[in-house]
């Protein structure tokens, strides 16, 4: 009994239940269907690569899920929210079909037609997206700028720049050779292994180094981190330019995906989902302290939202309101208020059961 | 309700994580009564009192406030308030981007036909409040461009004006000189003429007995005793708050007058000055010597301190650390150079509330090694449990927040954390408010063995007797600029009679 409301303690809890929620959600419905009710699990080969709803919710995912690593640190450092990523991600696809089709061409597909070899183009891309991450960091570290205000400005600029990069045009990058980001690597899905590489690295660094707690000081209290011997401007521009970066790495699968630069779709919408994630991780989005794991976890669950509302045959256009509502019950199960409540009912049991 | 009880608390029972705040604790206040709640850190006089505000939900007891039938329990603050129950607190909980006339009428502000604030009402209403308490205040300025002091002064003052039957202060005094003590000691007892009964927390014993009628002892969240002032005296008071005699608060003052001026300097000052703050100073300060930094409040102390660490930033003349001339942008400049710094503001700029005890105590190490070498856990850990035992802080473990301890243990974990850099100069500021009896004697004790290991230091303290005990020389300080040094054989008296200058004799 102890050892179980130690479990309900922690941070992770309850990010971990909200997961577990929409899995049995998945379930029932399966069930109702008369489908076999562990379809939702089955993993199974074809045409020699996996297949299942579990691992389309792990490749669909793998964007938000990068976005998410970058946003946690953006949110404890700075207690504000980068919103510039999704465009970000849009300018990354652009400069990176841009320089590999050269610009003002429409669509390539054989390695003669191809103006930059393909690994310059993704380079380019990444590094543009690094860039515009220390440009959101600078105006919020050593401008001062709120963090919403500044990150507005991309928001708005970077996919006109992308657009602009591509001449008005959607770019067509046809060739397998780039395709593969976004499609498989042997039976797995690229993205995954992108999104695990990223993850794996993200946790090693906070690992093995003290930057996460130069972060968390920073955001918890940035004056006495500052008598205590941090820089906290440095500290907040490197937090926003990791999250530039991994905008680019997650702008280049989504990109690869669609082997184009549609740059009025990439990433669309993507900060309002990667900013969710890091609430349903349980972060306090005032900053501070952060739990990675919660956010990744909070990521993959908004994916499976939306997975399963698209599996039950909901409209792209109508998903967000069903999505609204799931949310909403994670998000309310997950509130101080009834946290309280919850705390207060089992501390009234005890009471009644030691009375007794 | 006993007979002209204001105010009765009976049996209220605490636990924080692992540890019982408050254990079966009473506690009675009388009308037009100044009480003493004395302990040291830990002892519960904070939990107490949150209790009683609502800040703190107690696990067992009852309270009775005159005037209000059966026992009440207040919700929140507010709750306390509206029941006639206010309270400053050791920290000042205003709003510094606000005015000082919105600070004082905040969440009762008078509106206007439409329901919008009256401001021209308010600020009259402000402005005639400052004047009745006779503090020279503009109502209309932010509060942040007030001393600390002056800060502390207006939240008493929105306590004041609040229909209140039960005034609290916790602490109200470790911010403020002696004419400023002397002027709310003024206030106090006007308002314990209007009946009101008023809680007084505080460390200064000699306040105490300059101001209260009555003292209520806790120790280790128990009640030790209620007892009215005369048949306490200081030592049995001492006595009852340490569960010890006395004898240990020796005075350890050195026994010889040593002379420096051998030593090799330390740090070596010309010039150096920050606009608005403080007038350019000179300082040195040997190898082994304590400085203390003496003055009011707001004359450029902590300023002084400040521009060498490099918090604020130097704007003029040379600094010369260990014979070579050196420049000091910021904080961590200071720290490769071997110094420390102990702010007085600890909630703003000493701890970081959400981090556990053994992150704050390291927390300056490993901003000296740079993010790239972590500091591995079991050596953090190492550290953390050394300086737990040698400073005797009073943690569940040591990964409680460090929100969750008491000021003075609070104020212990920061003293480690520069402690645990091995600083070669050292600035204290403060290092003892809102400490008890028992750990500042400990913490002076502290000041002078670093001094014998060859460290500089600098230490700040309202406290004469204090700086005393542990200054070989000291720098006086007035209206933001340094106007003298006094050495050698120092009393009271000397040190009086610099801080207020020439002037006092005419």
């Amino acid at each position: 009994m102890n050892k179980l409301r130690n479990i309900t303690k922690k941070q992770l809890f309850l990010p971990i239940i909200s997961m577990i929620l929409v899995m049995l959600i998945n379930v029932l419905f399966d069930i109702i269907d008369g489908n076999a009710a562990f379809d939702f699990f089955a993993i199974s080969m074809k045409n020699g690569v996996l297949y299942g709803r579990i691992v389309d919710i792990l490749n669909r995912g793998s964007e938000i899920a990068i976005l998410a690593l970058g946003m946690t640190l953006v949110v404890s450092a700075s207690a504000g929210t980068d919103i510039s990523v999704g465009s970000v991600m849009s300018l990354a696809g652009g400069m990176c079909c841009m320089m590999i089709a050269g610009f003002g061409v429409t669509s390539v597909s054989t390695v003669a037609e191809l103006a930059h070899p393909i690994w310059f183009g993704i380079v380019c891309g990444i590094l543009v997206a690094i860039l515009a991450g220390a440009f959101n960091g600078f105006l919020v570290a050593y401008m001062k700028i709120q963090p919403m205000v500044a990150t507005l400005i991309l928001w708005s600029a970077a996919r006109a720049l992308a657009l602009l990069l591509c001449n008005n045009m959607i770019v067509y990058v046809r060739m397998d050779e780039f395709k593969v980001f976004g499609s498989f690597l042997g039976p797995i899905p690229t993205p995954i292994i992108i999104a695990a590489i990223c993850i794996a690295v993200l946790a090693a660094v906070l690992k093995f180094t003290a930057l996460g707690t130069y972060i968390q000081s920073v955001g918890i209290n940035k004056r006495a981190s500052r008598i205590a011997g941090f820089n906290s401007a440095n500290i907040i521009l490197m937090c926003y330019t990791i999250c530039g970066l991994f905008a680019g790495i997650a702008g280049i699968v989504n990109t690869s995906r669609i082997y184009s630069a549609d740059t009025n779709n990439i990433g669309l919408n993507l900060e309002m989902d990667a900013i969710l994630a890091v609430a349903l991780g349980g972060n306090s989005l005032g900053g501070g302290k952060f739990n990675l794991a919660g956010s990744i976890i909070g990521a993959y669950t908004i994916q499976a939202i939306t997975t399963t509302l698209l599996a039950r045959g909901v409209s792209t256009a109508q998903a967000p309101v069903f999505k609204a509502i799931i949310i909403i019950l994670i998000v309310v199960i997950q509130a101080p208020p009834v946290k309280e409540f919850f705390k207060k009912r089992s501390a009234r049991k005890s009471a009644v059961k030691e009375a007794v | 309700m006993k007979n002209n009880a204001v105010l009765e608390m009976k049996g209220i029972c605490m636990t924080f994580p692992g540890v019982k705040a408050l254990d079966n604790v009473d506690f009675t206040l009388k009308k037009g009564e100044i009480r003493a709640l004395m302990g040291e850190n830990g002892a519960g006089k904070s939990t107490l009192i949150k209790c009683l505000t609502g800040v703190n939900k107690f696990e067992a007891g009852e309270i009775y406030i005159d005037g209000i039938e059966g026992s009440v329990v207040n919700r929140d603050t507010l709750d306390a308030q509206k029941k006639g129950i206010s309270t400053v607190y050791q920290e000042i909980n205003l709003c510094p981007n606000l005015s000082v006339a919105e600070n004082l009428f905040i969440g009762r502000e008078p509106l206007t036909k439409l329901g919008t604030v009256n401001r021209r009402k308010m600020n009259a209403q402000a402005a005639q409040l400052m004047k009745d308490l006779e503090l020279d205040i503009d109502v209309t300025r932010d509060l942040e461009e007030y001393s600390l002091a002056m800060q502390q002064m207006i939240a008493i003052a929105r306590a004041v004006d609040m229909e209140c039957k039960v005034l609290i202060l916790d602490e109200p005094t470790s911010s403020l000189d002696d004419n400023e003590v002397e002027k709310l000691f003024g206030m106090m007892r006007r308002l314990k003429e209007q009946g009101v009964g008023i809680i007084f927390v505080t460390h200064f014993l000699e306040q105490v007995y300059a101001v209260c009628d009555g003292i209520t002892v806790l120790r280790n969240g128990q009640l030790v005793g209620e007892y009215d002032i005369e048949e306490l005296p200081r030592v049995k008071l001492v006595a009852a708050m340490m569960g010890k005699d006395f004898d240990d608060l020796a005075a350890i003052k050195q026994e010889e007058i040593k002379d420096f001026s051998g030593e090799p300097l330390e740090i070596d000052a010309k010039g150096l000055s920050h606009a608005g703050t403080i007038k350019p100073f000179d300082l040195e300060i040997h190898k082994g010597e304590v400085v203390g930094l003496t003055g009011l409040l707001g004359s450029g102390r902590s300023e002084l301190a400040r521009v060498i660490y490099g918090a604020d930033r130097n704007q003029s003349g040379t600094l010369k650390v260990d014979g070579k001339e050196r420049r000091i942008k910021n904080p961590i400049d200071a720290m490769g150079l071997g110094m420390g710094f102990l702010p007085d503001d600890r909630k703003a700029e000493g701890i970081v509330g959400d981090l556990s005890v053994r992150e704050n105590i390291i927390l300056a190490m490993q901003a000296k090694l740079g993010p790239m070498k972590k500091i591995p856990m079991h050596v953090q850990n190492e550290i953390a449990d050394k300086y737990i035992e040698l400073l005797q802080i009073k943690t569940a473990s040591r990964e409680t927040l460090i929100k969750q301890l008491s000021g003075g243990n609070q104020q212990k974990v920061i003293l480690a954390r520069w402690l645990a850099t091995d600083p070669d100069f050292l600035i204290l500021d403060e290092p003892t408010r809102g400490i008890d009896v028992g750990t500042k004697t400990e913490i002076q004790k502290l000041v002078v063995q670093l001094a014998q290991e060859g460290k500089s230091l600098i230490f700040i303290s309202s406290e004469i007797e204090e700086m005393l005990r542990v200054c070989n020389k000291m720098a006086v300080l007035r209206d933001g600029a340094k106007v003298g040094e006094i050495s050698g054989n120092m009393t009271q008296e000397s040190v009086l009679s610099a801080i207020a200058g020439g002037d006092r004799n005419e």
